[in-house]
């Protein structure tokens, strides 16, 4: 199983602005003064050894997109944020446009920044593609129809040249969704949100997020370790700092790194994706939490360790 | 986790021992909520003894200092160990609490008149 992550951003796309860009380029020019990087070679060499990630490069700002390649001959996503606007690019660029394939698409809910790609997903527009959406949301059909829909987009949902089919699911139900098993929970969230658990030749990843955890609710903590449970990976909602999700932003329906290394250390899972992260937060600082994190599985460790990434955009996992 | 509470002039005075963590998080609380209720003054814990905290603990104290904060009862938390400071810093809880290096240091900021009550232990 390969994860691919198209996007990674929470609530709204965040391009890296000019400054941040500048800033960028100014510590890397100090930081190599007097190395004589006098060629592509040298200089490329310099940014991959010498500078972190935060540094050479970015996290990315699409909203969630990921994809889940097992193989067969149909193409998995789960959510349509802006992310999938650069793997519906990817994705034709590969097989050009004229060859009809079929998406499936499991969508966590229908917050916008989860379903804003959707008007922008070209193989929407080509005719012999077919598009099968589905989800435990039973307003998802209303929310993509409507978003597609004028004053706000120019092309009416019955306009779109694919064939596009809406599959509601069942929660703890199994489906067999392109070539691998799906199951769907339901997490806490404003307008309810859903999490994934999809499984394949004994790999499994469980997409969660749009989900808050309260702590003191061991019912509710032992059900959501319970669904990660030996997961391969897990790609969690991380967006706040703890403290934030337990204050001032309790009841705003999302998690911190704190709970995702927790929930994954009682499930007994194997790897831990921050996921969805806050758009305030710069390069340097999703950096700091990601080494935060790090510290802090290392401090709380008790049985084997939990292997821990921080999703960009880009970011391909293989299980 | 053992909890143990001392009246100092004002100021109440819990010292917490042992590990903090879901089974025993409720308790925790409620042990606090009980110390808060029986002084009109600051709430200070020490938690030198604590080795380890988890989320279910933090939530406790974040539950017992907004209890605090809505009655105008100050709240401290003295005595970290390396490790706790370190929890405390990752989860943000340090932004939150008032965070002091001792109990008696959490007295003289939070609770002055009672310092000597305290010295006279
Ligand atoms: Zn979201
Ligand atoms: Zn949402």
């Amino acid at each position: 199983m390969q994860v691919t992550f198209w996007g990674t951003r929470g609530s709204l796309p965040t391009p890296l602005t000019g400054k941040a860009v500048r800033k960028k380029i100014v510590n890397a020019l100090v930081k190599g003064a007097g190395r004589n990087l006098d060629t592509p070679e040298k200089a490329e060499e310099f940014c991959s050894k010498e500078l972190s990630f935060a540094e050479g490069g970015t996290f990315g700002g699409n909203t969630s997109c990921v994809q889940v390649d097992v193989g067969g001959p149909d193409y998995l996503l789960c959510d349509l944020g802006s992310g999938a606007r650069e793997f519906a690019l990817a994705a034709i660029g590969r097989h050009g446009p004229g060859k009809p394939q079929t998406y499936h698409v499991l969508l966590s809910h229908v917050h916008w920044d989860h379903i804003m790609g959707f008007p922008f997903f070209i193989p929407c527009f080509i005719p012999g593609n077919r598009i099968v959406l589905y989800s435990c949301h039973d307003r998802m059909e209303q929310a993509i129809r409507g978003q597609n829909h004028e004053p706000c987009f120019p092309v009416e949902f019955e306009a779109l040249g694919a064939k596009i089919e809406f599959v509601k699911l069942e929660i703890n139900r199994e489906y067999q969704i392109a070539g691998t098993k799906v199951t769907g929970t339901p997490q806490l969230h404003g307008n309810a949100s859903y999490g994934y658990r999809i499984e394949k030749d004994g790999k499994v990843l469980v997409y969660t997020t749009d989900a808050e955890h309260k702590p003191e609710n061991k019912k509710e903590m032992d059900r959501a370790s319970a669904f990660f449970k030996d997961a391969d990976l897990v790609i969690f909602d991380a967006m706040y700092s703890f403290a934030e999700s337990v204050s001032i932003k309790e009841d705003w329906g999302h998690s911190s790194n704190i709970m995702g290394v927790e929930l994954c250390q009682m499930a007994g899972a194997k790897k831990l994706c921050l996921f969805h992260h806050e758009p305030v937060y710069d390069d340097q600082r999703l950096e700091g939490v990601y080494d935060e994190t790090l510290r802090f599985e290392e401090i709380t460790r008790s049985g084997p360790r939990l292997d821990i990434v921080i999703a960009y955009d880009g970011l391909i996992l293989e299980l | 986790m053992d909890l143990s509470e001392t009246g100092v002039g004002d100021a109440m005075l819990v010292a917490v021992s042992g590990r903090i963590d879901l089974s025993n998080a409720d308790s925790f609380r409620d042990g606090l909520s009980a110390a808060q209720a029986k002084t009109g003054g600051p709430l200070i814990l020490d938690l030198s003894g604590v080795d380890y905290i988890s989320s279910a603990g933090l939530r406790s104290l974040m539950i017992v200092f907004k209890a605090g904060k809505a009655a105008g009862k100050a709240f401290g938390i003295a005595g970290l160990q390396p490790l706790l400071v370190e929890i405390f810093t990752i989860s943000r809880f340090n932004q939150v609490f008032p965070l002091f290096g001792s109990a008696r240091e959490a007295i003289q900021k939070l609770a002055p008149d009672s310092l000597s009550a305290f010295d006279a232990r």
